[in-house]
Formats: structure tokens, C-alpha cells, sequence
């Protein structure tokens, strides 16, 4: 506490990226384990010189191939790894700052990829809890938000169940109501559908769009190119550096630089330009199917009058 | 299949005994061993099993699920039954070769069989009535003071907790690296002991592996959701004396002072 001085005004961007640089296997000893993930080579950039801005309450999605450091960059954003040259400020305090590590995880919520491994307790409810009673909440006010962030995720009628006995998607979502009972001003998603099933992999989107709806500042990791047509922003990264930045309709117009990045198009995207190929006037803008379902059965309609 | 099953052998029900406070009834499974070996005739034996047999009655616990606790002691039983039976000196009853049967062997052998029984089922009663995760809180709590000489009370509590969690998830693994196996020809049924135990080396590893990557992820996950040990942590299900546990105490003081009287009265 007492850090409260050193948070800025609240319309400046609430996660600013300055030049950040992460190497694996330099100070950061426990981040050992990703470097394979990464590539073994031990002193080279997972993260390299990469500056970004993140919006209050905005959807911001980073995209790129396995390698490309989009994990390592969201393990920089709440603490888990720290910088090794460059800084971060989050939330109006600055990750390096030692003393200020706790006060940071509690506003930047983290969803990991794997479903089994971040559900602490065998039963629900008490998973949802395990935030809380870190923070010290007094136990009526924990059941109180182990109510509302179960409802949000559509999971409170499960709330006595095992974890083990749940699909992907609703352990998933339980994972979600476990960092919403933390009251995060940010949540990050670290590939939450990469390990799903199309049905969890639809019920966790659906729960994501619906908190970014509720003010909370989305940052999405994926490599699945349909995840990131809602959101406000998409980052694309390669290489350990920024290689695109820009809202969906600007990113998916400039389609080969996309696909020199090892990317694909979305479905609806891409299907637009195969049609406007064929002499349809389909604009560029649609993004969603709705919108382009919209959009033929408009014209459509007006070849038929 | 193998996700079905349960860990421990607690049995779900809604009666007054689950709903005791768990660490009473340790301290109470403890007094109740402790009692047993104050016992020193049958009618010591019988306010015991009028006792235990109420609280059976209570805990609303089928009686084969009881017994069942007794399945695997059942050759030690057996085999204390044997030895005290013929290792005792006394009045012959009947004998064949160097084999005698004493009268007080047969007595000594019966009473050691029922300490026995009565031993396991009042301990498994503890974990038929009582959820691990709610057995753990009480040894949490009922090791707190033990805090101060340096246990990591918290810590283990929560090894505990992550162990019961994770044992579902780690038997899916096994399960998985199995069928992947015997997928690419191993044979884990055929052969002898020994033939059987070097089949398991390729089973082992990959499970030991999958072991840590788990546990990396899961700290990674705990940290993420500010987890710092037990300093200032609060608990959602905060153990509480209620009044029943007050009713429960009495009746083990009831319980108590019986069989103490009458090992020393009668």
C-alpha cells in the first residue's frame, strides 16, 4: 500500500508497454521452464523492444505463431516475469517495482491455457475462493463474490462440483470466475481455447465478450485468427517484436503481410475477398458472419426486385 | 471408468455426524481409540458397541460400507486371532500334537479380535462421515499450535489439498499414457512380476514428467492469483463450534466415564 501516490491520472492507458526486452535464462530463473517452449537458446529475446498501449477497458488481441513471444509479453504484464530491459506499467504502477507485485496481480487477472493445471481445489467453490483468501477478504464477502462470479460465467449451479468432472470449457470458465472473484481491473487470456473443444472453445468467447461489455480491460492471446475479430485492437507478433498493430478491418485489409507471418485470415474475411474476386459488392468491413450474412441476403434481395 | 472414482472412501449423506466439526471428530476418534485399550472385559466391550453402533446408527452409513473398512485387515485379524489363541498357556481345552487351545487363549484371542474391529470402524467411521478437504482443515487447525515450533502447519494443509485435487487429473494421465502405449505394442498384463515391473518404466516416466509440468503450471497459476503463503490468507469455510458439537462432547464424556468406571468398578 502506500503506492496509491504513484498512480497516474485514470485516462492514461492502463497498460504501457516502453520498449520492453525478456530474455529467458538471463535473471529470470524461474521462467526456465518456458524457454523451451520458446527455443532452448539461452540468451536470445523472447520479447524484443516491443512498446504497446493498452486502453481502459478496451479488447486488445495479440496474435502470432508459437515462438513468437505473445505468452512471454503477457507474463511481463502482471509480474510473473519481469522485464530485463525496458519497463512496464500496469494499472499505474510499474512491474519492477518489488513491493508492488501483489497489488498488481490482484488488478491483472490471468487465465491460463490449460484447463487442469490452475484449478487449485477439488471443489468449485472453493477454487473460485483461493483468490480472495490470498487477498485477506473476510469470508461472507468472499461466498458474496463466489456468487456473482460463478453467475457471470454461467457456473454457480456447479459450484459443489469437482473440477475433474467438468468439461474443458467449464473448467475454463470456473478459471475465469477464479480470477473475477480478485475484482481485476484487466484479465488476460494466455490461449484459453487452445486445449478446448469447439462448444467450450464458443462458451469461453462468448464469456469473454461479455466481460469486455462489462468495462473490464480484455487482452487476449491466441493464435486463432476468428478469435480477434470483436476485439478493438489486434497486436500481431513475430519473432519476439511487433510485426502488425491496428484495428481488424485495418489488419485483415492487408492480407499477404498477414500471411507472410505464418497467419491465416478468417473464415468471414476471407471469404469476403473470394467473393469481391467474383464481381460481388461485398465490402471490406465485415468481420463477423452476422454481418456478412446480412450483407447477402441484402443483395440478395435487391437482384430479386 | 477411471473417472469415477473417489478418493478416501467418504460417503455422502446429510446426517448430524457429517456435520460435525472435523476437528472434534479427530480428537474424538482419537479418545475412542485411546478408550479401547481401557477396556478389560466383555461389559466394557458392550457399552463400547452400544456406543459406536448409535453413532453408526447416526451417521445413516450403511453397515456394509462399514464393514467393508474391515476387508483389508482381515488377515491381520485372522492372524492375531491365530496366535493368541495358541500361544497362550492355561486350561487346555483341546489339543492335537504340539497344537493347544487354552480357555484363556480363546478368551485373549476374541478380545483382540473385537479391539480390532472396534478400532477400524471407529476410524473409518472418521473418514466415511468426513470430506478429505474438510479432514484437512481440521488437522490444519488442530495443528496450529505447533506453528510456533517451526511446522509448516499451512503448507502442509495445502499439499494436502492439492494432492486430493490433483489425483483425479494425474490417474487421467496415467490412463491416457497407457492407452497411448499399449497403442504402440507395450504389454502391461502378461508375464511375471518382474517381466510386469520393467513394463511400468515406460508408463512412470512420462507420468513423472507430466507430474512437474503440472506442477509448474499450477504454481504459476497460484502466483497469478496472488497466492503468498499462509501470512494473511483468510479461509472461506471457517471451522465453527456449533451446538451440536457441544451435544457431542457431552455424549463422549457420558461415554468416556463409563467405560472408565467400569474398568474400575466392575
Amino acid at each position: 500500500m502506500g503506492v496509491d501516490g504513484l498512480r497516474y491520472a485514470e485516462n492514461d492507458s492502463i497498460i504501457r508497454i516502453e520498449d520492453l526486452v525478456f530474455a529467458y535464462g538471463r535473471e529470470n530463473e524461474d521462467a526456465e521452464a518456458d524457454s523451451s517452449r520458446a527455443r532452448t537458446d539461452a540468451t536470445f529475446n523472447a520479447v524484443d523492444r516491443v512498446s504497446i498501449r493498452v486502453e481502459r477497458g478496451s479488447f486488445t488481441s495479440v496474435i502470432g505463431r508459437n515462438g513468437s513471444g505473445k505468452s512471454t509479453l503477457a507474463k511481463n504484464i502482471n509480474a510473473l516475469l519481469l522485464p530485463t530491459g525496458g519497463r512496464a506499467f500496469v494499472a499505474g504502477f510499474d512491474t519492477a517495482d518489488e513491493t508492488a507485485v501483489w497489488e498488481i496481480r490482484q488488478r491483472v487477472g490471468m487465465v491460463f491455457q490449460n484447463p487442469d493445471n490452475q484449478l487449485v481445489s477439488a471443489v468449485v467453490e472453493d477454487d473460485v475462493a483461493f483468490g480472495p483468501e490470498n487477498l485477506g477478504v473476510a469470508p461472507e464477502e468472499i461466498r458474496e463474490r463466489i456468487r456473482v462470479s460463478l453467475s457471470a460465467v454461467d457456473m454457480y449451479e456447479h459450484r459443489k462440483m469437482a473440477p475433474h468432472l467438468l468439461s474443458g470449457g467449464q473448467k475454463q470458465r470456473v478459471a475465469i470466475a477464479g480470477v473475477l472473484a480478485m475484482k481485476p481491473e484487466i484479465i488476460i487470456f494466455d490461449e484459453p481455447t487452445a486445449m478446448l473443444d469447439p462448444e467450450g472453445r464458443a462458451e469461453v468467447m462468448d464469456i469473454i465478450k461479455r466481460l469486455h461489455d462489462e468495462k473490464i480491460t480484455v487482452v487476449l492471446i491466441t493464435h486463432f485468427m476468428e478469435e480477434t475479430v470483436t476485439s478493438d485492437r489486434i497486436v500481431i507478433m513475430d519473432c519476439g517484436r511487433v510485426a502488425m498493430e491496428g484495428t481488424p478491418a485495418e489488419i485483415f485489409a492487408r492480407s499477404d503481410e498477414i500471411e507472410s507471418l505464418g497467419l491465416k485470415l478468417p473464415f468471414v474475411v476471407e471469404l469476403s475477398a473470394r467473393l469481391r474476386e467474383r464481381g460481388v459488392p461485398v465490402p471490406s468491413g465485415l468481420l463477423t458472419e452476422e454481418a456478412l450474412s446480412a450483407h447477402l441476403l441484402a443483395l440478395n434481395g435487391k437482384a430479386r426486385n | 471408468m477411471i473417472r469415477d472414482i473417489t478418493i478416501g472412501q467418504y460417503y455422502p449423506e446429510y446426517s448430524k455426524i457429517h456435520k460435525l466439526d472435523p476437528r472434534l471428530k479427530i480428537v474424538v476418534t482419537l479418545v475412542y481409540i485411546v478408550s479401547l485399550f481401557l477396556v478389560k472385559d466383555f461389559i466394557g466391550y458392550a457399552i463400547v458397541f452400544a456406543s459406536i453402533g448409535l453413532v453408526v446408527a447416526m451417521s445413516k452409513v450403511p453397515i456394509r460400507f462399514i464393514l467393508r473398512g474391515l476387508k483389508p485387515i482381515f488377515l491381520i485379524i485372522a492372524f492375531t486371532f491365530t496366535l493368541n489363541m495358541l500361544m497362550t498357556k492355561g486350561t487346555i481345552l483341546w489339543s492335537w500334537g504340539f497344537v493347544r487351545i487354552t480357555e484363556e487363549g480363546l478368551y485373549n484371542a476374541v478380545f483382540m479380535a473385537l479391539r480390532l474391529i472396534f478400532l477400524i470402524i471407529g476410524s473409518s467411521l472418521l473418514t466415511l462421515t468426513t470430506k478429505p478437504i474438510k479432514l484437512t482443515d481440521g488437522i490444519e487447525s488442530l495443528l496450529k499450535p505447533f506453528k510456533k515450533m517451526g511446522l509448516p502447519v499451512h503448507e502442509l494443509a495445502m499439499m494436502m489439498t492439492i494432492a486430493l485435487r490433483f489425483i483425479p487429473t494425474l490417474l487421467e494421465e496415467t490412463d491416457k499414457i497407457m492407452k497411448a502405449q499399449q497403442a504402440r505394442g507395450a504389454d502391461f498384463e502378461t508375464g511375471g512380476l518382474i517381466k510386469r515391473a520393467k513394463a511400468m518404466i515406460p508408463l512412470l516416466i512420462p507420468l513423472f514428467v507430466g507430474a512437474f509440468r503440472i506442477a509448474q503450471d499450477l504454481a504459476m497459476a497460484m502466483e497469478a492469483r496472488c497466492y503468498h503463503g499462509g501470512e494473511g490468507r483468510t479461509k472461506l469455510n471457517a471451522l465453527k463450534f456449533r451446538g451440536r458439537d457441544a451435544a457431542a462432547i457431552i455424549f463422549v464424556v457420558i461415554y468416556l466415564s463409563a467405560v472408565v468406571a467400569e474398568r474400575i468398578f466392575v
